[in-house]
C-alpha cells in the first residue's frame, strides 16, 4: 500500500498522498500549514523587534548616532539585491505552475546567487564593524556620552542581522534541494508544493529584512 | 481553491515598485522631519511588505483562511509591543 501511494505522488495528475480528497485540498493544507509556521517566525523575531523598541524609545539620541555609523550604501544595495532575490523567487515558482523546467531552474538558480551576494556583502560589513571596534565586547568602542547605550544598539544589530542571515542560509539550503528535485523533472503543474512553499519562506525573510533596513540603517540620517 | 497563475508582468511591475519605495524611504531619510521620520519610514516598510506579502506571496488570490492566519501574526505581534511599551512609556507617571 505504501510503495503504491509513493508511486502515485509522481504520477501525472495524482500527485497527492493519501489522506487528501484531492490535488487542491492537499495544496491548501500545505500552503496554511507554512503560513503558520510564518506565523511562529514572526513570533520569534517578534521579540527582537519588541526588545528594538524599548531601547530605541528609551535612548532615541544614541539609536540615532550609533545607526550613523552602519553603512547606508551597502544596506541599501543589500536591500535592493534581496528584493531582486524575491523577484527571481517568483520567476521559479511561475515555472513550476506552468510546468517549464527552464525558468524554475534558472529563477532558483539566481535567487541562491543573489542570497549569498546579500550573505557576502553583510558579511563584509560585519567585519568593518570589527575592524571600527564595533562589536559588544572587551574591545567595544564608541564615542561617549553613548558608549553604554550604544552597545545595546550593536547587540540588537548583531542579533536581528544574525537571526536574519540565519534564515538565509536556511532558505539558500532550501533552494539548492529545490535546484536538485527540479532538475531531475520532480515538479509538475499538479505538484509543486516544495517550490511554492519554499518560496514563501523566503519572501518571508524578505520582509524581515524591509523593516530591519529602516529601523536598523535610517534612523538617524537626517541628524548627519 | 484553484491555483491562480499570477503573469510575470505583475511580478515585474511590483519589483519596480518595491524598488521605488526602497529609493524613496532612503531619501526621505536624510529629511529632517522630527518624529515623522520614523512614522514614514514604518509607513513604507508596512506598504513594501504589503506587497510581498499580496503578490509574491499570492495572499490576494488566497483563501480568506490564509488572510486570518498572516492577520493573527500581526495582531500576536501587536500586542507583544503595545503591552511592552505600556508597561515602559508609563512607568514615570505618578
Amino acid at each position: 500500500m505504501a510503495e503504491a501511494v509513493v508511486a502515485d505522488r509522481h504520477a501525472p495528475g495524482a500527485a497527492r498522498a493519501h489522506q487528501f480528497d484531492d490535488a487542491e485540498q492537499q495544496r491548501d493544507a500545505v500552503t496554511m500549514g507554512m503560513w503558520v509556521f510564518l506565523v511562529t517566525e514572526i513570533m520569534f523575531f517578534g521579540g527582537l523587534f519588541a526588545s528594538y523598541v524599548v531601547y530605541r524609545a528609551l535612548y532615541p539620541a544614541a539609536f540615532a548616532v550609533a545607526s550613523q555609523a552602519l553603512d547606508i550604501k551597502l544596506g541599501t544595495l543589500n536591500t535592493a539585491v534581496l528584493l531582486v532575490s524575491s523577484f527571481t523567487m517568483v520567476i521559479a515558482v511561475f515555472g513550476s505552475q506552468t510546468g517549464r523546467r527552464r525558468p524554475l531552474v534558472i529563477g532558483l538558480a539566481l535567487t541562491i546567487t543573489l542570497g549569498l551576494v546579500f550573505l557576502a556583502i553583510k558579511f563584509y560589513e560585519y567585519y568593518q564593524k570589527y575592524v571600527e571596534h564595533h562589536i559588544p565586547g572587551p574591545s567595544f568602542t564608541f564615542p561617549e556620552p553613548y558608549t553604554q547605550p550604544a552597545k545595546m544598539y550593536f547587540t540588537l544589530y548583531f542579533a536581528m542581522t544574525g537571526l536574519h542571515a540565519a534564515h538565509m542560509i536556511v532558505g539558500c539550503g532550501l533552494l539548492t534541494v529545490l535546484i536538485v528535485m527540479a532538475w531531475r523533472g520532480r515538479f509538475t503543474p499538479d505538484y509543486h508544493s516544495p517550490v511554492e512553499i519554499s518560496g514563501l519562506y523566503w519572501h518571508f525573510v524578505d520582509i524581515i529584512w524591509i523593516f530591519l533596513y529602516p529601523l536598523l540603517y535610517l534612523i538617524g540620517r537626517h541628524l548627519e | 481553491m484553484p491555483e491562480h497563475i499570477v503573469p510575470i508582468k505583475t511580478y515585474t511591475i511590483v519589483l519596480v515598485a518595491l524598488l521605488v519605495l526602497t529609493a524613496t524611504t532612503c531619501a526621505v531619510s536624510f529629511i529632517d522631519m522630527g518624529k515623522m521620520n520614523a512614522v514614514v519610514a514604518v509607513a513604507i516598510a508596512f506598504a513594501k511588505a504589503s506587497l510581498v506579502a499580496l503578490i509574491f506571496m499570492h495572499l490576494r488570490y488566497s483563501r480568506r483562511l490564509m488572510w486570518v492566519v498572516a492577520a493573527a501574526g500581526l495582531f500576536w505581534l501587536g500586542i507583544l509591543i503595545a503591552l511592552t511599551m505600556g508597561d515602559y512609556l508609563t512607568r514615570g507617571w505618578q
